[in-house]
Protein backbone atom coordinates (compact mmCIF):
# COMPACT_ATOMS: atom_id res chain seq x y z
CA UNK A 1 0.00 0.00 0.00
CA UNK A 2 0.94 3.55 -1.00
CA UNK A 3 1.27 6.68 1.77
CA UNK A 4 1.58 10.01 1.40
CA UNK A 5 0.35 13.64 1.26
CA UNK A 6 -1.92 15.81 -0.72
CA UNK A 7 -1.62 19.20 -0.92
CA UNK A 8 -3.98 21.88 -1.90
CA UNK A 9 -1.39 24.71 -2.46
CA UNK A 10 -3.52 27.09 -1.00
CA UNK A 11 -2.39 30.34 0.88
CA UNK A 12 -4.19 31.05 3.92
CA UNK A 13 -2.99 33.66 6.72
CA UNK A 14 -2.58 32.00 9.79
CA UNK A 15 -4.74 32.83 12.27
CA UNK A 16 -2.98 32.62 15.33
CA UNK A 17 -0.57 35.07 14.05
CA UNK A 18 -2.63 36.73 11.21
CA UNK A 19 0.61 36.25 9.20
CA UNK A 20 -0.09 34.48 5.29
CA UNK A 21 3.32 33.58 3.42
CA UNK A 22 3.92 34.98 0.17
CA UNK A 23 3.47 33.00 -3.14
CA UNK A 24 7.18 32.89 -3.61
CA UNK A 25 7.48 31.47 0.44
CA UNK A 26 4.28 28.90 -0.40
CA UNK A 27 5.96 27.54 -3.12
CA UNK A 28 9.29 27.30 -1.90
CA UNK A 29 7.64 25.95 1.55
CA UNK A 30 5.64 22.96 -0.90
CA UNK A 31 8.91 21.69 -2.33
CA UNK A 32 10.47 21.66 0.99
CA UNK A 33 7.26 19.27 2.35
CA UNK A 34 7.47 16.99 -1.04
CA UNK A 35 11.42 16.47 -0.14
CA UNK A 36 10.32 15.99 4.12
CA UNK A 37 7.99 13.38 2.46
CA UNK A 38 10.64 11.56 0.44
CA UNK A 39 12.47 11.75 3.55
CA UNK A 40 10.58 10.54 5.94
CA UNK A 41 9.53 7.34 4.44
CA UNK A 42 6.30 7.88 2.60
CA UNK A 43 5.69 6.96 -1.09
CA UNK A 44 3.20 9.61 -2.77
CA UNK A 45 3.64 13.45 -3.10
CA UNK A 46 0.24 15.32 -5.18
CA UNK A 47 -0.56 18.74 -5.58
CA UNK A 48 -3.67 20.12 -7.01
CA UNK A 49 -4.33 22.26 -9.65
CA UNK A 50 -5.72 25.81 -9.33
CA UNK A 51 -6.13 29.00 -11.49
CA UNK A 52 -6.98 31.43 -9.10
CA UNK A 53 -6.24 32.97 -5.40
CA UNK A 54 -6.46 31.80 -2.55
CA UNK A 55 -4.15 28.88 -4.50
CA UNK A 56 -0.22 28.97 -5.76
CA UNK A 57 -0.04 26.11 -7.92
CA UNK A 58 -1.10 26.60 -11.20
CA UNK A 59 1.87 24.80 -13.18
CA UNK A 60 1.92 21.47 -11.42
CA UNK A 61 4.40 19.61 -14.03
CA UNK A 62 6.87 23.10 -13.62
CA UNK A 63 7.05 22.16 -9.70
CA UNK A 64 6.81 18.14 -9.66
CA UNK A 65 9.65 18.61 -12.75
CA UNK A 66 11.91 20.90 -9.99
CA UNK A 67 10.43 17.84 -6.96
CA UNK A 68 11.74 15.19 -9.14
CA UNK A 69 15.33 16.54 -9.94
CA UNK A 70 15.66 16.77 -5.38
CA UNK A 71 14.33 13.24 -5.14
CA UNK A 72 14.51 10.11 -5.85
CA UNK A 73 11.68 7.52 -4.88
CA UNK A 74 8.85 9.84 -4.29
CA UNK A 75 5.67 9.16 -6.62
CA UNK A 76 4.82 12.80 -7.95
CA UNK A 77 1.11 12.98 -8.63
CA UNK A 78 -2.02 15.23 -9.39
CA UNK A 79 -5.01 16.10 -6.63
CA UNK A 80 -6.42 17.08 -9.12
CA UNK A 81 -5.35 18.05 -13.03
CA UNK A 82 -8.20 19.89 -14.59
CA UNK A 83 -9.43 17.43 -17.44
CA UNK A 84 -11.80 19.65 -18.16
CA UNK A 85 -10.60 22.89 -19.07
CA UNK A 86 -6.84 21.81 -19.74
CA UNK A 87 -6.18 20.84 -23.20
CA UNK A 88 -5.39 16.95 -23.32
CA UNK A 89 -2.84 17.68 -25.77
CA UNK A 90 -0.94 19.54 -23.21
CA UNK A 91 -1.68 17.35 -20.38
CA UNK A 92 -0.26 14.16 -22.94
CA UNK A 93 3.30 16.37 -23.65
CA UNK A 94 3.60 17.68 -19.81
CA UNK A 95 3.27 14.75 -18.20
CA UNK A 96 5.08 12.19 -20.78
CA UNK A 97 7.52 14.91 -20.34
CA UNK A 98 7.54 14.64 -16.42
CA UNK A 99 7.57 10.96 -16.47
CA UNK A 100 10.85 11.14 -18.29
CA UNK A 101 12.59 13.67 -16.12
CA UNK A 102 11.60 11.50 -12.98
CA UNK A 103 11.95 8.26 -14.56
CA UNK A 104 8.58 6.99 -14.52
CA UNK A 105 7.93 8.16 -11.00
CA UNK A 106 4.44 9.70 -12.38
CA UNK A 107 1.03 9.44 -12.07
CA UNK A 108 -2.26 11.53 -12.33
CA UNK A 109 -5.42 12.02 -10.81
CA UNK A 110 -8.20 13.43 -13.12
CA UNK A 111 -10.46 15.69 -11.67
CA UNK A 112 -12.80 18.42 -13.05
CA UNK A 113 -12.11 20.64 -10.25
CA UNK A 114 -14.50 22.39 -7.65
CA UNK A 115 -14.47 26.04 -9.18
CA UNK A 116 -17.13 27.29 -11.46
CA UNK A 117 -15.16 30.45 -12.88
CA UNK A 118 -12.33 28.11 -14.06
CA UNK A 119 -14.50 27.23 -17.18
CA UNK A 120 -14.99 30.25 -19.25
CA UNK A 121 -11.32 31.31 -17.97
CA UNK A 122 -10.41 28.29 -20.22
CA UNK A 123 -12.89 28.94 -22.78
CA UNK A 124 -15.29 26.05 -21.84
CA UNK A 125 -18.85 25.71 -20.35
CA UNK A 126 -19.51 24.40 -16.79
CA UNK A 127 -22.40 22.47 -18.06
CA UNK A 128 -20.62 20.46 -20.27
CA UNK A 129 -18.51 18.86 -17.52
CA UNK A 130 -18.97 15.48 -17.15
CA UNK A 131 -18.69 15.47 -21.55
CA UNK A 132 -15.42 17.34 -21.50
CA UNK A 133 -13.91 14.99 -19.12
CA UNK A 134 -15.11 12.03 -21.03
CA UNK A 135 -14.13 13.16 -24.68
CA UNK A 136 -10.72 14.80 -23.25
CA UNK A 137 -9.72 12.31 -21.20
CA UNK A 138 -10.42 9.78 -24.57
CA UNK A 139 -8.32 11.99 -26.37
CA UNK A 140 -5.50 11.82 -23.99
CA UNK A 141 -5.30 8.10 -23.68
CA UNK A 142 -5.16 7.81 -27.35
CA UNK A 143 -2.36 10.06 -27.65
CA UNK A 144 -0.28 8.24 -25.17
CA UNK A 145 -1.11 5.08 -26.85
CA UNK A 146 -0.70 5.59 -30.53
CA UNK A 147 2.03 7.34 -32.31
CA UNK A 148 0.31 9.23 -34.81
CA UNK A 149 -3.22 11.03 -33.92
CA UNK A 150 -6.10 11.45 -36.23
CA UNK A 151 -9.16 12.43 -34.30
CA UNK A 152 -12.11 15.00 -34.27
CA UNK A 153 -14.37 15.55 -31.50
CA UNK A 154 -16.86 17.90 -29.85
CA UNK A 155 -14.82 20.63 -27.95
CA UNK A 156 -11.28 21.23 -29.41
CA UNK A 157 -10.07 21.46 -32.56
CA UNK A 158 -8.99 18.31 -35.08
CA UNK A 159 -6.22 16.04 -35.20
CA UNK A 160 -4.27 15.50 -38.00
CA UNK A 161 -1.65 13.39 -38.19
CA UNK A 162 -0.59 14.45 -34.53
CA UNK A 163 2.14 12.84 -32.71
CA UNK A 164 2.44 13.59 -28.89
CA UNK A 165 6.05 13.79 -28.08
CA UNK A 166 7.67 13.31 -25.75
CA UNK A 167 6.57 9.55 -26.17
CA UNK A 168 5.71 7.70 -22.62
CA UNK A 169 8.43 6.67 -21.10
CA UNK A 170 9.30 2.98 -22.17
CA UNK A 171 6.70 3.00 -24.06
CA UNK A 172 4.25 2.94 -21.06
CA UNK A 173 2.02 5.71 -19.97
CA UNK A 174 1.69 6.77 -16.44
CA UNK A 175 -1.06 5.48 -14.12
CA UNK A 176 -4.69 7.01 -13.87
CA UNK A 177 -7.02 7.68 -10.93
CA UNK A 178 -10.24 9.48 -11.15
CA UNK A 179 -10.77 11.90 -8.58
CA UNK A 180 -14.78 12.51 -7.64
CA UNK A 181 -17.03 12.91 -4.64
CA UNK A 182 -20.40 12.35 -5.84
CA UNK A 183 -20.31 11.91 -9.88
CA UNK A 184 -21.35 8.20 -10.59
CA UNK A 185 -20.32 9.05 -14.25
CA UNK A 186 -16.31 10.03 -13.21
CA UNK A 187 -16.58 6.72 -10.97
CA UNK A 188 -17.86 4.68 -14.39
CA UNK A 189 -15.27 6.15 -16.43
CA UNK A 190 -12.72 4.94 -14.11
CA UNK A 191 -14.60 1.60 -14.02
CA UNK A 192 -14.45 1.61 -17.49
CA UNK A 193 -10.62 1.73 -17.94
CA UNK A 194 -9.68 -0.30 -15.12
CA UNK A 195 -8.00 2.94 -14.44
CA UNK A 196 -7.94 4.10 -10.33
CA UNK A 197 -10.47 5.91 -8.30
CA UNK A 198 -9.77 7.98 -5.51
CA UNK A 199 -12.35 9.68 -3.31
CA UNK A 200 -11.58 12.94 -1.55
CA UNK A 201 -13.12 11.06 1.73
CA UNK A 202 -12.71 13.91 3.86
CA UNK A 203 -14.85 16.77 4.26
CA UNK A 204 -18.25 14.31 4.28
CA UNK A 205 -19.10 11.20 6.27
CA UNK A 206 -17.95 8.30 5.33
CA UNK A 207 -21.40 6.72 3.99
CA UNK A 208 -20.46 9.41 0.77
CA UNK A 209 -17.20 7.56 0.04
CA UNK A 210 -18.59 3.75 0.52
CA UNK A 211 -21.70 4.62 -2.22
CA UNK A 212 -19.16 5.89 -4.60
CA UNK A 213 -16.37 3.20 -3.73
CA UNK A 214 -18.67 0.45 -4.16
CA UNK A 215 -20.43 1.38 -7.50
CA UNK A 216 -17.12 1.60 -8.78
CA UNK A 217 -16.01 -1.80 -7.76
CA UNK A 218 -19.13 -3.05 -8.79
CA UNK A 219 -18.43 -1.29 -12.23
CA UNK A 220 -14.73 -2.72 -12.45
CA UNK A 221 -15.58 -6.50 -11.92
CA UNK A 222 -18.49 -5.53 -14.70
CA UNK A 223 -16.03 -4.21 -17.27
CA UNK A 224 -13.87 -7.60 -16.61
CA UNK A 225 -11.18 -6.14 -15.07
CA UNK A 226 -11.04 -8.19 -12.19
CA UNK A 227 -13.07 -8.93 -8.95
CA UNK A 228 -15.01 -5.95 -7.38
CA UNK A 229 -12.22 -6.56 -4.41
CA UNK A 230 -9.36 -5.90 -6.97
CA UNK A 231 -10.50 -2.32 -8.29
CA UNK A 232 -7.86 0.22 -7.48
CA UNK A 233 -8.88 3.03 -4.53
CA UNK A 234 -7.46 5.57 -3.54
CA UNK A 235 -8.50 7.47 0.33
CA UNK A 236 -8.09 11.63 1.16
CA UNK A 237 -7.59 11.36 4.93
CA UNK A 238 -7.03 14.60 6.91
CA UNK A 239 -4.76 14.26 10.43
CA UNK A 240 -3.32 16.91 13.15
CA UNK A 241 -1.29 14.79 15.87
CA UNK A 242 0.69 15.66 19.02
CA UNK A 243 2.17 12.62 21.13
CA UNK A 244 -1.15 14.01 23.65
CA UNK A 245 -4.10 14.11 21.94
CA UNK A 246 -5.07 16.95 24.22
CA UNK A 247 -2.15 18.91 22.63
CA UNK A 248 -3.16 18.34 19.05
CA UNK A 249 -6.97 19.83 20.11
CA UNK A 250 -5.71 22.59 21.52
CA UNK A 251 -3.23 23.50 18.89
CA UNK A 252 -5.07 22.80 16.05
CA UNK A 253 -8.64 24.05 16.98
CA UNK A 254 -7.94 27.61 15.94
CA UNK A 255 -6.78 26.60 12.52
CA UNK A 256 -10.09 24.50 12.08
CA UNK A 257 -12.35 27.18 13.60
CA UNK A 258 -11.46 29.51 10.65
CA UNK A 259 -10.76 26.96 8.41
CA UNK A 260 -11.82 27.92 4.53
CA UNK A 261 -13.85 24.98 4.13
CA UNK A 262 -15.82 23.72 7.28
CA UNK A 263 -14.43 27.23 9.63
CA UNK A 264 -17.67 28.74 11.36
CA UNK A 265 -19.69 25.68 11.04
CA UNK A 266 -19.49 22.27 13.23
CA UNK A 267 -17.37 22.19 16.26
CA UNK A 268 -14.16 20.11 15.73
CA UNK A 269 -14.95 17.53 17.95
CA UNK A 270 -18.37 17.29 15.55
CA UNK A 271 -16.73 17.38 12.04
CA UNK A 272 -14.08 14.85 13.68
CA UNK A 273 -16.89 12.55 14.83
CA UNK A 274 -19.28 13.24 11.18
CA UNK A 275 -15.95 13.16 8.88
CA UNK A 276 -12.47 11.23 9.07
CA UNK A 277 -10.74 14.08 9.93
CA UNK A 278 -9.25 13.17 13.42
CA UNK A 279 -6.82 15.21 16.06
CA UNK A 280 -4.96 13.42 18.46
CA UNK A 281 -2.40 10.99 19.23
CA UNK A 282 -0.58 9.25 16.72
CA UNK A 283 -2.34 5.65 18.10
CA UNK A 284 -5.77 7.73 17.20
CA UNK A 285 -4.78 8.62 13.90
CA UNK A 286 -3.50 4.62 13.28
CA UNK A 287 -6.82 3.29 14.38
CA UNK A 288 -9.24 5.31 12.54
CA UNK A 289 -7.01 4.88 9.42
CA UNK A 290 -7.16 0.96 9.31
CA UNK A 291 -11.21 1.32 10.09
CA UNK A 292 -11.68 3.30 6.71
CA UNK A 293 -10.86 -0.28 5.25
CA UNK A 294 -14.04 -1.37 6.96
CA UNK A 295 -16.15 0.47 4.67
CA UNK A 296 -13.80 0.55 1.48
CA UNK A 297 -12.43 -2.53 1.44
CA UNK A 298 -9.00 -3.24 0.88
CA UNK A 299 -7.16 -0.09 -1.11
CA UNK A 300 -4.25 0.73 -2.11
CA UNK A 301 -3.36 4.23 -1.56
CA UNK A 302 -3.71 6.71 1.61
CA UNK A 303 -2.96 10.44 1.27
CA UNK A 304 -2.92 12.96 4.46
CA UNK A 305 -3.87 16.83 3.94
CA UNK A 306 -1.74 17.98 6.19
CA UNK A 307 -0.36 21.35 4.84
CA UNK A 308 -3.28 23.94 4.25
CA UNK A 309 -5.58 26.41 6.93
CA UNK A 310 -2.42 28.50 7.64
CA UNK A 311 -0.39 25.60 9.28
CA UNK A 312 2.85 26.91 9.12
CA UNK A 313 5.89 25.21 7.53
CA UNK A 314 7.67 24.24 10.49
CA UNK A 315 4.42 22.58 12.32
CA UNK A 316 3.67 20.96 8.86
CA UNK A 317 7.39 19.41 8.72
CA UNK A 318 6.79 18.65 12.71
CA UNK A 319 3.68 16.16 11.24
CA UNK A 320 5.71 14.74 8.57
CA UNK A 321 7.70 13.85 11.32
CA UNK A 322 5.15 11.83 13.08
CA UNK A 323 3.75 10.08 10.10
CA UNK A 324 6.73 9.09 8.61
CA UNK A 325 8.44 7.98 12.49
CA UNK A 326 5.55 6.70 14.01
CA UNK A 327 1.91 6.43 12.11
CA UNK A 328 3.34 4.83 8.43
CA UNK A 329 5.34 2.15 9.35
CA UNK A 330 2.70 0.49 11.92
CA UNK A 331 -0.23 1.28 9.01
CA UNK A 332 1.92 -0.44 6.68
CA UNK A 333 2.51 -3.51 8.27
CA UNK A 334 -1.33 -3.75 9.63
CA UNK A 335 -2.55 -3.20 6.10
CA UNK A 336 -0.73 -5.50 4.43
CA UNK A 337 -1.11 -8.31 7.36
CA UNK A 338 -4.96 -7.39 6.84
CA UNK A 339 -4.76 -7.78 2.80
CA UNK A 340 -5.57 -10.81 0.74
CA UNK A 341 -2.76 -12.18 -1.56
CA UNK A 342 -4.88 -11.74 -5.00
CA UNK A 343 -5.68 -7.92 -3.52
CA UNK A 344 -3.20 -6.07 -6.00
CA UNK A 345 -0.63 -3.00 -5.38
CA UNK A 346 -1.58 0.53 -6.60
CA UNK A 347 0.62 -0.08 -10.40
CA UNK A 348 3.50 1.96 -10.72
CA UNK A 349 6.09 2.65 -13.42
CA UNK A 350 7.59 -0.70 -12.87
CA UNK A 351 4.91 -2.81 -12.30
CA UNK A 352 3.20 -1.21 -15.57
CA UNK A 353 6.91 -2.33 -17.84
CA UNK A 354 6.55 -5.86 -16.63
CA UNK A 355 2.92 -6.41 -17.37
CA UNK A 356 3.52 -4.08 -20.90
CA UNK A 357 6.21 -7.08 -21.31
CA UNK A 358 9.57 -4.93 -20.87
CA UNK A 359 10.38 -1.85 -21.71
CA UNK A 360 10.75 -0.62 -25.39
CA UNK A 361 12.42 2.94 -26.89
CA UNK A 362 9.15 4.74 -28.09
CA UNK A 363 10.66 7.46 -29.85
CA UNK A 364 9.11 8.60 -32.81
CA UNK A 365 11.89 9.54 -35.09
CA UNK A 366 11.18 11.72 -37.95
CA UNK A 367 12.43 10.86 -41.63
CA UNK A 368 15.05 13.17 -42.70
CA UNK A 369 13.17 16.03 -44.74
CA UNK A 370 15.36 19.05 -46.31
CA UNK A 371 13.54 21.78 -44.26
CA UNK A 372 11.52 20.41 -41.05
CA UNK A 373 12.59 16.59 -40.67
CA UNK A 374 9.23 14.57 -41.67
CA UNK A 375 5.59 14.63 -41.58
CA UNK A 376 3.60 12.00 -39.57
CA UNK A 377 1.84 10.85 -42.26
CA UNK A 378 5.35 9.73 -43.77
CA UNK A 379 6.48 7.99 -40.24
CA UNK A 380 2.57 6.02 -40.49
CA UNK A 381 3.47 4.73 -43.75
CA UNK B 1 -55.01 -1.84 3.31
CA UNK B 2 -52.34 0.22 2.30
CA UNK B 3 -50.42 2.75 4.86
CA UNK B 4 -49.19 5.44 3.77
CA UNK B 5 -46.38 7.86 5.25
CA UNK B 6 -47.37 11.00 5.84
CA UNK B 7 -44.32 13.62 6.73
CA UNK B 8 -44.95 16.82 8.77
CA UNK B 9 -42.38 19.73 8.99
CA UNK B 10 -43.13 22.21 11.28
CA UNK B 11 -40.93 25.78 11.46
CA UNK B 12 -42.63 27.10 14.50
CA UNK B 13 -40.05 28.42 17.01
CA UNK B 14 -41.75 28.52 20.25
CA UNK B 15 -43.62 26.27 22.58
CA UNK B 16 -46.56 25.96 22.65
CA UNK B 17 -46.45 26.95 18.41
CA UNK B 18 -49.48 28.04 16.87
CA UNK B 19 -47.64 26.70 13.80
CA UNK B 20 -46.85 23.33 15.35
CA UNK B 21 -50.96 23.66 16.39
CA UNK B 22 -52.36 24.07 12.89
CA UNK B 23 -49.62 21.17 11.64
CA UNK B 24 -51.22 18.84 13.53
CA UNK B 25 -54.96 19.99 12.77
CA UNK B 26 -53.94 19.57 9.07
CA UNK B 27 -52.46 16.07 9.71
CA UNK B 28 -55.22 14.86 12.25
CA UNK B 29 -57.25 15.83 9.45
CA UNK B 30 -55.33 14.52 6.67
CA UNK B 31 -55.18 10.79 8.36
CA UNK B 32 -58.99 10.81 9.02
CA UNK B 33 -59.15 11.87 5.71
CA UNK B 34 -56.79 8.68 4.39
CA UNK B 35 -58.76 6.46 6.69
CA UNK B 36 -62.26 7.56 4.98
CA UNK B 37 -60.67 6.16 1.23
CA UNK B 38 -59.84 3.29 3.05
CA UNK B 39 -55.68 3.85 3.64
CA UNK B 40 -54.07 3.96 7.09
CA UNK B 41 -51.41 6.32 7.93
CA UNK B 42 -48.08 6.30 9.85
CA UNK B 43 -47.22 10.05 10.52
CA UNK B 44 -43.50 11.39 11.30
CA UNK B 45 -43.20 15.22 12.38
CA UNK B 46 -39.99 17.07 11.86
CA UNK B 47 -39.87 20.50 14.07
CA UNK B 48 -37.47 22.36 12.37
CA UNK B 49 -36.02 24.32 15.66
CA UNK B 50 -34.75 21.03 16.98
CA UNK B 51 -32.45 21.32 13.59
CA UNK B 52 -31.59 24.98 13.33
CA UNK B 53 -27.39 24.17 14.36
CA UNK B 54 -27.86 21.59 12.09
CA UNK B 55 -29.42 23.47 8.93
CA UNK B 56 -26.41 26.17 9.37
CA UNK B 57 -24.03 23.62 9.94
CA UNK B 58 -25.38 21.74 7.12
CA UNK B 59 -24.91 24.87 5.25
CA UNK B 60 -21.10 25.72 6.01
CA UNK B 61 -20.08 21.68 5.35
CA UNK B 62 -22.23 21.06 2.20
CA UNK B 63 -23.64 17.88 4.07
CA UNK B 64 -26.16 16.89 6.82
CA UNK B 65 -25.38 15.29 9.61
CA UNK B 66 -26.63 12.12 10.95
CA UNK B 67 -29.78 13.93 13.56
CA UNK B 68 -30.69 16.14 9.72
CA UNK B 69 -29.73 12.78 7.50
CA UNK B 70 -32.91 11.19 9.47
CA UNK B 71 -35.35 13.98 9.07
CA UNK B 72 -34.49 14.48 5.61
CA UNK B 73 -34.97 11.14 4.89
CA UNK B 74 -38.21 10.95 6.58
CA UNK B 75 -39.65 14.25 4.06
CA UNK B 76 -38.01 12.76 1.35
CA UNK B 77 -39.52 9.17 1.64
CA UNK B 78 -42.95 10.13 3.05
CA UNK B 79 -46.04 9.69 0.51
CA UNK B 80 -47.09 13.21 1.64
CA UNK B 81 -46.16 16.24 3.15
CA UNK B 82 -47.42 18.87 5.23
CA UNK B 83 -45.27 21.67 5.35
CA UNK B 84 -46.25 24.52 7.59
CA UNK B 85 -44.33 28.05 8.39
CA UNK B 86 -44.41 30.87 10.12
CA UNK B 87 -44.84 34.12 8.16
CA UNK B 88 -41.84 36.46 9.03
CA UNK B 89 -41.20 39.87 6.93
CA UNK B 90 -43.64 38.96 4.42
CA UNK B 91 -42.36 35.19 3.30
CA UNK B 92 -41.44 31.97 5.20
CA UNK B 93 -39.40 31.95 8.13
CA UNK B 94 -35.62 31.38 7.60
CA UNK B 95 -35.29 28.21 8.88
CA UNK B 96 -37.96 26.55 6.87
CA UNK B 97 -36.43 28.07 3.88
CA UNK B 98 -32.74 26.27 4.48
CA UNK B 99 -34.69 22.98 5.27
CA UNK B 100 -35.38 22.97 1.80
CA UNK B 101 -32.58 24.76 0.86
CA UNK B 102 -30.38 22.01 1.47
CA UNK B 103 -32.66 18.79 0.01
CA UNK B 104 -31.49 17.65 -3.33
CA UNK B 105 -33.15 19.22 -5.79
CA UNK B 106 -34.70 16.35 -7.09
CA UNK B 107 -35.69 15.11 -3.87
CA UNK B 108 -39.46 16.43 -3.97
CA UNK B 109 -40.49 16.02 -7.36
CA UNK B 110 -43.75 15.05 -7.74
CA UNK B 111 -44.75 14.69 -4.04
CA UNK B 112 -48.51 15.82 -3.03
CA UNK B 113 -47.62 18.28 -0.47
CA UNK B 114 -50.54 20.38 1.42
CA UNK B 115 -49.12 24.29 2.71
CA UNK B 116 -49.99 25.56 6.10
CA UNK B 117 -48.67 29.36 7.41
CA UNK B 118 -49.22 31.08 10.50
CA UNK B 119 -48.57 34.62 11.51
CA UNK B 120 -50.42 36.97 14.46
CA UNK B 121 -53.33 39.07 11.72
CA UNK B 122 -54.65 37.58 8.64
CA UNK B 123 -53.45 40.49 6.63
CA UNK B 124 -50.14 38.01 6.18
CA UNK B 125 -52.16 35.37 4.79
CA UNK B 126 -51.70 35.61 1.11
CA UNK B 127 -47.77 34.99 1.59
CA UNK B 128 -48.65 31.69 1.41
CA UNK B 129 -49.69 32.09 -2.11
CA UNK B 130 -46.61 34.11 -3.08
CA UNK B 131 -43.66 32.93 -1.11
CA UNK B 132 -44.46 29.83 -0.15
CA UNK B 133 -46.38 28.32 -2.78
CA UNK B 134 -44.00 29.04 -5.65
CA UNK B 135 -40.86 27.81 -3.91
CA UNK B 136 -42.58 24.26 -3.97
CA UNK B 137 -43.42 24.72 -7.45
CA UNK B 138 -39.75 25.32 -8.08
CA UNK B 139 -39.15 21.85 -6.25
CA UNK B 140 -41.84 20.46 -8.31
CA UNK B 141 -43.80 18.96 -5.75
CA UNK B 142 -47.53 18.59 -6.05
CA UNK B 143 -49.20 20.68 -3.81
CA UNK B 144 -53.04 20.67 -2.96
CA UNK B 145 -54.83 23.83 -4.24
CA UNK B 146 -55.95 24.69 -0.50
CA UNK B 147 -53.47 26.47 1.06
CA UNK B 148 -54.31 27.38 5.03
CA UNK B 149 -53.40 30.30 6.77
CA UNK B 150 -54.34 30.63 10.57
CA UNK B 151 -54.25 34.52 12.56
CA UNK B 152 -54.35 34.42 16.13
CA UNK B 153 -57.90 35.32 15.96
CA UNK B 154 -58.96 32.25 14.08
CA UNK B 155 -57.87 30.22 17.30
CA UNK B 156 -61.19 31.21 19.16
CA UNK B 157 -64.44 28.96 18.43
CA UNK B 158 -65.59 25.91 18.84
CA UNK B 159 -63.04 23.46 20.24
CA UNK B 160 -60.21 26.16 19.45
CA UNK B 161 -60.56 26.45 16.34
CA UNK B 162 -62.86 29.21 13.90
CA UNK B 163 -65.51 27.78 11.79
CA UNK B 164 -63.96 29.10 8.82
CA UNK B 165 -60.44 27.47 9.57
CA UNK B 166 -62.21 24.51 10.25
CA UNK B 167 -63.79 24.56 6.99
CA UNK B 168 -60.48 25.19 5.17
CA UNK B 169 -57.96 22.49 7.29
CA UNK B 170 -60.72 19.93 6.40
CA UNK B 171 -60.83 20.50 2.81
CA UNK B 172 -57.19 20.75 2.37
CA UNK B 173 -56.73 17.30 4.18
CA UNK B 174 -58.98 16.27 1.26
CA UNK B 175 -57.15 17.77 -1.34
CA UNK B 176 -54.19 16.27 0.26
CA UNK B 177 -56.04 11.87 0.76
CA UNK B 178 -57.20 12.59 -2.59
CA UNK B 179 -53.42 13.20 -4.46
CA UNK B 180 -52.12 10.48 -2.16
CA UNK B 181 -54.68 7.76 -2.41
CA UNK B 182 -54.13 8.31 -6.11
CA UNK B 183 -50.40 7.55 -5.99
CA UNK B 184 -48.33 3.99 -5.42
CA UNK B 185 -47.59 3.63 -2.08
CA UNK B 186 -43.82 3.96 -1.27
CA UNK B 187 -42.72 5.51 -4.24
CA UNK B 188 -38.51 6.64 -4.03
CA UNK B 189 -36.33 8.86 -5.80
CA UNK B 190 -34.30 7.35 -8.56
CA UNK B 191 -30.80 5.41 -7.01
CA UNK B 192 -27.61 7.66 -8.49
CA UNK B 193 -25.78 4.46 -8.15
CA UNK B 194 -27.79 2.21 -9.85
CA UNK B 195 -26.07 0.38 -12.91
CA UNK B 196 -26.38 3.50 -15.42
CA UNK B 197 -29.03 3.37 -18.32
CA UNK B 198 -26.69 5.08 -20.72
CA UNK B 199 -23.55 2.73 -21.85
CA UNK B 200 -20.35 4.21 -21.05
CA UNK B 201 -19.40 3.56 -24.78
CA UNK B 202 -22.35 5.46 -25.85
CA UNK B 203 -21.46 8.53 -23.92
CA UNK B 204 -18.01 7.87 -25.58
CA UNK B 205 -19.88 7.98 -28.85
CA UNK B 206 -21.70 10.86 -28.52
CA UNK B 207 -18.56 13.40 -28.95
Amino acid sequence: MQFGIFSVSDITPDPTTGRAPSEAGRIKAMVAIAKKAEEVGLDVFATGEHHNPPFVMSSPTTYLGYVAAQTSTLQLSTATTLITTNDPVKIAEDYAMLQHLADGRVDLMMGRGNTGPVYPWFGKDIRDGIELAVENYALLRQLWREDVVNWEGKFRTPLQGFTSTPRPLDGVPPFVWHGSIRSPQIAEQAAYYGDGFFHNHIFWPKEHTQRMVEFYRRRFEHYGHGSADQAIVGLGGQVFMRKNSQDAVTEFRPYFDVAPVYGHGPSLEEFTSQTPLTVGSPQQVIERTLGFRDYVGDYQRQLFLIDHAGLPLKTVLEQLDILGEEVVPVLRREFAALKPAHVPDAPTHASLVAAAGGARDATVYAAPDAVTGATAEEVEA
Amino acid sequence: MTTRTLAVVSAGLSNPSSTRLLADRLTAATVDALRARGDDATVEVVELRAHARDLADNLVTGFANESLRTAVDTVTGADGLIAVTPIFSASFSGLFKTFFDVLDKEALVGKPVLLGATAGTARHSLALEHAVRPLFSYLRAVTVPTAVFAASEDWAGAGGVDRALADRIERAAGELADLVTGRPAGARPADPFADPETPFEELLRRR
